[in-house]
């Protein structure tokens, strides 16, 4: 077993209203970036875990993103490859 | 009837739901501590609100891991009565008793008032003994109670009769104005597929005397009654 760290990406579901996003946006906007035109605001999850090689670390973390780390009716999740902890 | 209140760390409406019980209802309740495994016979299990684990992750997302949650979810397969009262609507949404999400309101801010909501369905184990389009006072205190889900499961929720409260104004009217948080289609609770299982954001125990506003909240406790003993 060794060790790896995986980093994954937890976003809004495209197309359903993120009024935190909306509010970082106005903010923005206020202090003067004009050009932006969206942000949306998600959760950055680092998972340290023992794996046997990197693909299957991968593996469980997908899973743990569909069974608890994102919700599946309101979240979309990406997750990095894994690095050696 | 024996209800369970469950207690989660970080509960803090398992009081209120228990004082609706035993003094306004004057029926038997027991706490549920969520590391039990021992629903202690209970008939009807209230998931109450709060911010159970402090809302980490998401709100309801951890708690539905709790120990208890197990025999809750048995409880509700075998057609037990659950309410899921605010953080306990997030909760058996998470633990897929029901359908859908709660999400952060569109405004962003907590919200804590007293709202209408208007009854939909008046057929329910949660409702029958109120009248359809009947408008009732409750209070609502949240700030993540957008109810969102997919376009087929909201309308497979409205064709089967299963929204059953809508925040509505006093007239009825379940528009824009009159939505506390963005809800989609003013949605305010629902039940499962079986009928057994309410999730609602409003706080109908809190609503359970004249002196705190509003008693229009304990007929949906006696609705249950009702329908258990006849």
């Amino acid at each position: 077993m060794s060790k790896f760290r995986i980093a994954v990406h937890i976003t809004p579901r495209k197309g359903l209203l993120d009024p935190q996003g909306k509010a970082v946006s106005d903010a923005l906007h206020t202090l003067g970036f004009k050009a932006v035109k969206n942000v949306h605001v998600g959760r950055y999850i680092i998972i340290e875990t023992d794996s046997y090689d990197a693909i299957t670390a991968e593996d469980a973390v997908t899973e743990m993103c569909a069974k608890l780390l994102a919700n599946p009716v309101t979240e979309d999740f990406e997750i990095e490859s894994a690095v050696p902890a | 009837m024996k209800f369970g209140i469950v207690t989660f760390p970080g509960s803090n409406c398992d009081y209120d739901a228990f004082h609706a019980v035993t003094e306004i209802l004057s029926e038997e309740a027991v706490y549920l501590w969520h590391k039990d495994h021992d629903l202690q016979g209970s008939d009807v299990i209230i998931l109450p609100g709060g911010f159970s684990y402090g809302d980490y992750l998401r709100a309801g997302a951890i708690a539905r891991f709790s120990p208890i949650m197990q025999e809750v979810a048995a409880h509700a397969r075998s057609g037990g009565p659950v309410i899921g009262i605010c953080n306990g609507f997030q909760i058996a949404c998470e633990a897929g008793l029901l359908p859908g999400a709660l999400m952060r309101n569109s405004h962003l801010q907590f919200v804590s008032a007293q709202v209408r909501i208007r009854v939909e369905n008046s057929g329910t184990l949660f409702t029958n003994l109120y009248e359809t389009h009947e408008i009732l006072r409750v209070p609502i205190a949240h700030g993540e109670g957008r109810y969102v889900a997919s376009r087929q499961v909201l309308d497979s929720l409205e064709n089967d009769g299963r929204v059953i409260f809508r925040y509505a104004d006093a007239q009825g009217k379940t528009n824009a104005d009159a939505n506390p948080n963005g809800s989609e289609r003013n949605i305010a609770g629902i039940v499962n597929e079986g009928g057994n299982v309410l999730g609602m954001m409003p706080h109908p125990e809190r609503a359970c005397s004249p002196l705190v506003g509003s008693s229009d909240g304990v007929r949906l406790f006696e609705s249950i009654l009702a329908r258990v003993v006849a």
